[in-house]
């Protein structure tokens, strides 16, 4: 090999570098896509095999999720980041103490198809820190907290609405009233429907916590 | 540690006898299980050491700097660990990915903080895809200065958490070594992953007079190892009863060391078997049953088998987009059993009518045991047989035209043993790779598969070469396939391997053009061939040779089989540049989102 063989062509077009466009592309033997035998089955975009006359798309349900983990820092970035990172559908989450200081409980609401739903409950188990996870049945007791500053100009009126809602006055200026609700999304919701009327300044609402009924368990350290 | 402390007081002595510092160490290290607070005063650096002693580790790979330099100076003590001082961070994850996948046990990277935690980050990634069990130890700027935006500064676990199976910030000089020791054990258990542990200088600065526990994982995590007796009853009926029963055997088979077991299932019930991509290895290609892998670039004879099977036995793997082709068209007939050992694969992205959470070798042996009368596949095992011989995997070669890259592929397969350990950059190469070497040895194939990270296969050669020798296999060939682009993304790290006189031989399929993206351009960009080729290309061979390795260029078909032989021979890293057809393409070829039943042979067929 001569040193000019080795010397980049500078002047070389691409085109003349390479091999031209119409060369020969041999590919492989055997029969075409076409003379080939294609089964007529399907599956929908969860990857269940399905019925291609009916294609029916399982359907978004709400599911309240609540998960024991260990109380160390970084577990709810863990947690958030999961959900963001895998696109799951997240209405709330909220993080608190548990009476064990070694453990902390998180409450998740999400919104996904079935399938969704399970493989949410499988991404989060996986995570080192989770100790355990539960779905909780329907009827579990959820309950946010929302504290709402309304304008000042009608304390008793407001007083009188917080009281439909076993709400509390909190807070009272001469230009402002803060009450805080608890109950469930709906309760508040609807709290916040009528003190619309007054006027309000400011909301900050947490998510729902929530607790399995009776003795039943939520997500003990061995319910897993 | 109190011989440390007395020849640091005098730094001459401490240079002219460091031997006793290495048997003091050794002794330390050999305490197994002994979790007690000692007189002797030690360093949160030492003790990151002592555990990867005790954790049995051999060799890491890394690059030294600031933040990490208290662990580098720990190291210089130990005599169990082989250090390969790398060329680039990336190149350290890769080779310490590689390490572990030979040698079945995490590698060891090592890196300083920011730019070097960064430069990890590929190849961490990498290993995360892949499941690859490695152990990546960062330096991190001192506690007190943490989120200051310190010089060398980087929020190390919160770019590397979406990547790792479980990462650790240290915060304690008595419990680093504990943090380390579980970090290295959680990489290799249950479905291996990518481990990292954040290590702020003070923490290995810090004196602490406690040595780390026996590593172990921690306990919240108990993979489950066996599945339900019922579940496994139910599975065996539906096998018993399949008329078109298909194993696809994924990288988990390799790593849960289930490829006898396996092979041993497939064999007795009469069951063909396709592989994923990092299957590869975990059944003999050149067995009757065997289709190969199955996939975009797959045989036609795996993907005619997956299109048409009533019962996919899916064992270890996760159900990639690459292997799938359309969800909407995989194995459409079929009813799915997954065995996997991480629950949250199974149904993730193809529903399984039956679950089986568990080791892959446990789980087939609980079928084996339940499994009364083996499926009655005779005519689909026939059919799987025809498919083979009606899409053959031969390529033309003629005369006029220049070297074919499958052609350099079998010259080396067929020079060389069995256990020979084939690393692959990612591109054509490496689907000519996968395509045209017969595989029959679990861990033989080293690869970047759900990454697809190009320049994996240098870096990979270096650490399945260190796997091999520290195994006292020196003499097992490893050889890399690289494309001219992916080679250039890591060749640095053939410093290293002439540095260390590592025994292996890189062989550049060089048809001067980002060969995927070329191709893809052609079939899918009306020939619009946008940075996928360039008017010219460095001389791999003199680049070779100028790092002081050997180097080949090769350009006909009769240089071919005497160069193979000649760097085979050569105790050391070698070169070979191939000049290859830059014409040629990958086939068969199954275009993204596409049915694997209808892969293109030819270009007009896309």
């Amino acid at each position: 090999m001569s040193d000019a063989d080795r010397t980049p062509d500078t002047d070389a077009t691409p085109e003349d570098a390479h091999v031209s466009e119409d060369a020969p592309d041999h590919g492989l033997k055997g029969p075409a896509p076409e003379e080939r035998p294609h089964p007529e089955g399907r599956r929908n975009a969860q990857g269940i095999r399905i019925d291609p006359e009916v294609e029916a798309e399982p359907e978004v349900r709400e599911a309240v999720l609540s998960a024991l983990v260990t109380h160390e820092p970084g577990v709810l970035a863990r947690v958030s980041g999961l959900f963001s990172r895998r696109q799951f559908n997240i209405e709330s989450l909220t993080v608190g103490a548990t009476q064990n200081e070694d453990f902390a409980r998180i409450t998740l609401v999400v919104e996904e198809p079935e399938p969704g739903i399970e493989q949410a409950k499988k991404q989060l188990a996986k995570l080192i820190p989770v100790v355990s996870v539960r779905e909780l049945d329907q009827d579990a007791v959820c309950r946010e907290l929302a504290l709402i500053k309304i304008d000042g100009e009608h304390p008793d009126q407001v007083a009188a609405v917080a009281e439909m809602y076993d709400a509390t006055v909190v807070d009272a200026s001469a230009e402002s009233v803060t009450v805080e609700v608890t109950g469930t999304e709906s309760t508040i919701d609807n709290a916040i429907d009528t003190f619309e009327r007054f006027g309000i300044r400011e909301i900050t609402r947490t998510g729902s916590a929530a607790l399995e009924r009776g003795p039943r368990e939520t997500a003990a350290p061995h319910s897993q | 540690m109190s011989e440390r402390a007395t020849a640091t007081d005098d730094p001459e002595d401490a240079e002219a006898t460091p031997e006793p510092e290495h048997e003091a160490t050794a002794d330390r290290g050999g305490e197994d299980g002994v979790d007690e607070a000692t007189d002797q005063v030690t360093t949160g650096a030492e003790s990151v050491i002592t555990a990867l002693e005790k954790a049995e580790a051999t060799a890491a790979f890394g690059v030294q700097g600031g933040a990490i330099m208290p662990v580098y100076d720990a190291l210089y003590d130990s005599s169990q660990i082989r250090h390969v001082m790398m060329a680039h961070e990336q190149g350290a994850a890769h080779a310490a990915d590689a390490y572990g996948v030979v040698a079945g046990e995490p590698g060891v990277a090592l890196a300083t903080s920011g730019p070097g935690a960064t430069n990890l980050v590929t190849g961490i990634a990498d290993a995360n895809m892949d499941s690859d069990a490695m152990l990546a130890l960062t330096g991190q700027v001192p506690s007190d200065m943490v989120g200051s935006d310190a010089f060398q500064e980087t929020d190390t676990i919160g770019v590397t958490t979406p990547i790792t199976k479980h990462n650790y910030f240290a915060s304690d000089p008595d419990t680093v070594g504990d943090a380390v020791g579980e970090a290295f054990s959680l990489a290799g258990t249950g479905r291996p992953g990518p481990t990292l542990v954040d290590l702020p200088k003070d923490v290995t600065q810090g004196e602490t007079g406690r040595d780390p526990g026996s590593p172990r994982p921690p306990e919240t995590y108990n993979p489950q190892m066996e599945a339900d007796e019922q579940d496994v009853k139910v599975a065996a009926r539906a096998i018993e009863r399949a008329e078109k029963p298909l194993l696809l055997f994924g990288g988990g088979v390799v790593k849960a060391d289930a490829a006898e077991t396996a092979r041993a299932f497939a064999i007795e019930h009469g069951i063909p078997v396709v592989t994923t991509m990092p299957g590869i290895g975990s059944f003999p290609e050149d067995h009757d049953l065997c289709l190969s892998w199955a996939g975009m670039h797959g045989t036609g004879y795996a993907n005619m088998a997956i299109t048409h099977t009533d019962l996919l036995i899916a064992i270890g793997t996760r159900f990639d987009d690459r292997l799938t082709g359309g969800v909407e068209t995989f194995a459409p007939e079929a009813e799915i059993i997954h065995i996997d050992i991480d629950p949250a694969e199974i149904s993730k992205n193809v529903n399984a009518e039956y679950e089986l959470v568990g080791d892959a070798g446990r789980v087939l042996d609980q079928l084996d045991g339940t499994i009364e009368r083996s499926p009655d596949a005779r005519e689909w095992r026939e059919q799987c047989l025809q498919w083979k011989e009606e899409y053959p995997m031969d390529y033309a070669a003629p005369e006029d035209e220049p070297l074919k890259p499958q052609f350099v592929v079998e010259a080396f397969d067929a020079a060389t043993d069995d256990d020979t350990i084939v690393t692959t950059g990612v591109g054509q190469h490496q689907m000519w790779a996968s395509q045209y070497w017969t595989f029959s040895e679990p861990r033989t194939w080293v690869s970047s598969h759900g990454l697809g990270t190009m320049g994996y296969g240098l870096p990979s050669a270096i650490g399945a070469r260190i796997a091999a020798d520290q195994q006292g296999q020196e003499d097992r060939d490893v050889i890399c396939f690289d494309g001219d682009a992916s080679f250039l993304m890591t060749m640095q790290e053939i410093a290293v391997a002439v540095r260390e006189n590592l025994d292996i031989t890189v062989a550049i399929l060089n048809n001067e053009y980002i060969g995927m993206v070329r191709q893809w351009q052609d079939a899918f960009y009306e020939r619009r061939r946008m940075a996928a080729q360039y008017n010219w290309c460095p001389e791999f061979d003199r680049i070779a040779e100028a790092f002081g390795a050997r180097g080949w260029r090769v350009d006909e078909y009769d240089e071919v089989a005497p160069t193979v032989e000649e760097a085979l021979d050569y105790d050391g890293p070698s070169v070979i540049d191939f000049h290859v057809d830059p014409a040629e393409n990958v086939y068969p070829m199954v275009p993204s989102g596409g049915a694997n039943g209808k892969f293109a042979l030819t270009e007009d067929q896309l």
